[in-house]
């Protein structure tokens, strides 16, 4: 292989990968989405049902695990594709959905187009993702990949052009790369937006004979995980830009550093990077070029702050992941004293398309300043939960309400939070600015991981913002003074308002704080740990005032502010359901017939207004938590 | 958490096992620790004093870091162990009403293990399937939309399949109800 070009040693590779591919297209494949969105909704089952099924026929199928779509409300999900037909997405399957399209479509020739979800090809018979609503506004490139490629078979990524990048790459200088990432101007979609090509200058300029190349795949919110699935669904997309950058940077050496709390994204990526190096390109002299580098994988115990860069070199050097104040840069000074390129999963899954595609046509996406894609995690009251993967300058009102279809059952938009422990609560009036890195900083919030949570009017802003500084106060690395003890005062003084407590200076205490404990902290998450107070004290002060002054939670969420009642004329003698719901038998039947609830029993676990048949509906809460005159209770 | 007969040994046995693996190097102090973790189930305070004084690092830094980082676990796992998500998602529609409906019915706290280290007890960030939320991990199977009725059958099925040990629990559980009726 040595003494071939890195194109044509390419070129074999992938002409190999085609061909093992190709022998598999024969034949009817079942793909099931087995990321850990579908493993926990029950994905591993129905392989085995598919497997077991197909077996019991006779057919001569492959069912095949790949990984996340972005479709999570319909999990478990698979795509079957057999000769004849366009590929076909199921969703929302089950045992018996399995046994009838085994039966009529794998057997038979009835693709049962009434459970089908979408067909993946253009074609005339049913329409394809690119026809629903979302459709219109997403555009997928990193994502692109993720549930439609084996994660865990390289040829099925060499065999789509995968990899091609690199060889394009090696055959030219290392300054090429940069140049191109440069003028892509791709900024770091670790949340704070940093150029990448301005990063791995700074390195270059640093120079010396060792330069580390990590990946920050530290995903610490609690409610993002699009990080996950990419290294899940299409590892080598991520490993091909780590080596696109080490070349650029001129770096022998990389790191993964991933949660350890991700088991299917560590296997994958490690049988990644295993296979990658078998077949040349990863390890000494890539694709038969002079460049060498390998990827190693350490896996990260859980620790928010270790997101920051340099919390997360020190907890790779076997210490407390606590930041330290910047300069050096990890640019100047990282990893081992050396210098250090550290960027997020998804910036170095764009770098190979860049390179593919070139800088002009990546500019082209999205808006000047802020080029490209954003990838949310779309969570909360929305109808489709799910990974989104849309063009930068989309507005949040389009996100929401085009691609997420709006809220369930009716319910009415009350705010969006964004960018998890670190973002801000905006309202409805901010629904118009548009996702850029700048854009979001304006209105309070921040790009950040990428986590956007959908509430609704029954959503307590107060609640919200105390679950979030409740996660930042855990998380606190103890450094900072203002950290440590500030994020303490000011989940006090939070939990006291959700307990009704508290004056009319409470609230220009809690901003007084918010205000020292951004300006007094060392890294970002104290920095940022008060803007999702800060943001829902500027939008929704009433409600924060509402618990304060009148001791009633207008969102009908927190405990200390809400009891439950049984309306009696509203109270069907006899219905007995509530009574059988309660875990703590606190529901009574009283000797009038009506039921009535021990109040002292009461744990508010909201079981019985959900089991009232809804023609009673009878089971209400009341806020502030005072029963109505004796009187009222006796009818 | 008081060890209980043979467990020393088997300790000492498995770390030993690990340091012999691993470079002794600080950077490599979290991986030991990961190891003996994956093993153990636990990092019991024997296996840090073996670590640390083989480390040649104070017993108090590698506490440190067992006690930073929220993959350290320091009570064994129970046999049965539960995980409440409480991530955003989860959070917002009663997370935590599940969480305190276990700890109501294993009497136990957030982080603990039962004394006869049966159950376990733990909150998890985000299990990644937002859209099933409430989400609980049972024994590595996830259970979707859970509710405190759900919560009483998931303790009753644990109860019923499982060994002596637990048809006594069984016998227990409806005593201490009445007890609070009273």
């Amino acid at each position: 292989m040595s003494n071939l070009t890195p194109l044509v040693s390419y070129e074999k590779l992938r002409s190999e990968a085609v061909l093992a591919t190709n022998a598999d297209a024969e034949k009817t494949r079942v793909l099931v989405g087995t990321a850990t969105c579908g493993v926990a909704a029950g994905a591993l089952q129905v392989k085995e049902d598919f497997i077991r099924e197909i077996g019991a026929k006779g057919l001569d199928a492959e069912v095949i695990e790949v990984g996340c779509m972005g479709h999570c409300y319909a999990e478990p999900l698979a795509v079957i594709a057999k000769p004849g037909f366009p590929p076909i997405c199921y969703g929302h399957l089950d045992n018996g959905l399995v046994h009838r399209l085994v039966e009529d479509f794998l057997a038979g020739d009835d693709p049962c187009y009434e459970y089908a979800m979408a067909a993946l090809e253009p074609n005339d018979v049913f329409p394809t993702f690119a026809e629903f609503p979302r459709g219109v506004y997403e555009q997928k490139l990193i994502l692109e990949q993720c549930g439609f490629i084996d994660a865990r078979n390289i040829d099925s990524y060499l065999a789509r052009d995968g990899y091609s990048a690199l060889a394009q790459a090696l055959e030219g200088e290392p300054q090429q790369v940069l140049a191109e990432i440069k003028q892509a101007n791709l900024r770091g979609r670790g949340g704070a937006g940093f150029p990448a090509g301005l990063k791995w200058e700074a390195c270059i300029k640093s120079g010396g004979e060792q330069i580390y190349v990590i990946c920050n795949a530290d995903e610490g919110d609690p409610g993002a995980f699009m990080d996950r699935s990419i290294l899940e669904s299409d590892p080598h997309l991520v490993l091909e830009g780590m080596i696109l950058c080490a070349y650029a940077v001129g770096s022998g050496k990389g790191f993964l550093y991933i949660r350890a709390e991700y088991p299917r994204a560590v296997t994958h990526v490690q049988e990644a990077i295993d296979q990658a190096r078998a077949k040349g390109l990863l390890g000494t002299k890539i694709l038969g070029s002079d460049f060498s580098f390998d990827l190693e994988i350490f896996q990260g115990s859980g620790a928010f702050v270790c997101g920051e860069a340099t919390a997360l070199v020190n907890s790779m050097e076997g210490k407390m992941g606590m930041p330290e104040s910047r300069p050096p840069r990890l640019a100047q000074k990282g990893y081992r004293g050396r210098p250090t390129v550290l960027n997020n999963v998804k910036t170095f899954a764009y770098v190979p398309l860049i390179i593919k595609n070139g800088a002009d046509w990546f500019k082209a996406i999205g808006t000047p300043d802020s080029p490209g894609t954003a990838v949310f995690s779309l969570v909360g009251k929305v109808v489709n939960t799910g990974l989104v993967e849309v063009p930068m300058g989309t507005t949040l009102r389009q996100l929401i309400f085009d691609v997420g279809d709006g809220l369930p059952n009716g319910r009415e938009f009350k705010a969006v939070q964004i960018g998890g422990p670190s973002g801000g609560c905006l309202p409805e009036t901010a629904l118009d600015v548009p996702i850029d890195f700048d854009s979001l900083q304006e209105a309070g919030a921040i790009m950040g991981s990428g986590g956007l949570v959908v509430m609704a009017q029954d959503d307590c802003m107060v609640a919200v913002a105390r679950y979030f500084l409740e996660f930042t106060q855990h998380e606190s690395c103890g450094k900072c003074t203002f950290c440590r003890l500030g994020t303490k005062q000011m989940l006090d003084i939070l939990t006291d308002i959700t307990q009704g407590k508290g004056d009319d200076q409470t609230l220009a205490l809690l901003e007084e704080l918010s205000e020292d404990v951004r300006d007094g902290s060392l890294c970002n998450l104290g920095r940022t740990a008060p803007n999702p107070v800060l943001t829902t004290l500027k939008y929704f002060r009433d409600e924060y005032e509402a618990h304060i002054k009148e001791g009633r939670c207008p969102a009908l969420v927190c405990h200390d502010l809400i009891l439950y009642y049984i309306l009696p004329r509203k109270c069907s003698k006899l219905c007995n359901v509530c009574v059988g719901s309660c875990p703590t038998e606190a529901i009574f039947t009283r000797e009038d017939g009506l039921k009535e609830i021990n109040q002292e029993k009461c744990v508010k676990c909201d079981n019985c207004l959900k089991a009232c048949p809804p023609e009673y509906t009878a089971v209400v809460k009341l806020s502030p938590p005072i029963l109505p005159p004796e009187k009222e209770r006796k009818n | 958490m008081q060890l209980v007969e043979g467990e020393k040994e088997v300790i000492i046995a498995c770390v030993n096992e690990v340091l012999k693996e691993k470079e002794k190097t600080t950077e490599n102090l979290i991986p030991i620790l990961q190891n003996v973790q994956a093993r153990l189930g636990y990092l019991p305070s024997l296996a840090m004093e073996m670590i640390a004084a083989d480390l040649a690092v104070p017993a108090a830094d590698v506490f440190g870091l067992a006690t930073f980082y929220n993959q350290f676990r320091l009570s064994p796992p129970g046999k049965h162990q539960v995980k409440v998500c409480l991530g955003t998602a989860c959070y917002m529609v009663g997370g935590k009403i599940a969480l305190e409906s276990f700890e109501r019915r294993m009497e136990i706290r957030e982080g603990e293990t039962s004394v006869d280290r049966l159950y376990s007890l733990e909150r998890v960030a985000c299990v990644g399937c937002c859209t099933m939320a409430p989400v609980v991990v049972v024994d590595e199977v996830v259970e979707g939309k859970v509710t405190p009725t759900r919560v009483d059958g998931i303790m009753l099925a644990l109860q019923e399949n499982g060994d002596t040990k637990k048809s006594e629990m069984k016998t227990d559980l409806p005593d201490e109800g009445e007890g609070k009726n009273k």
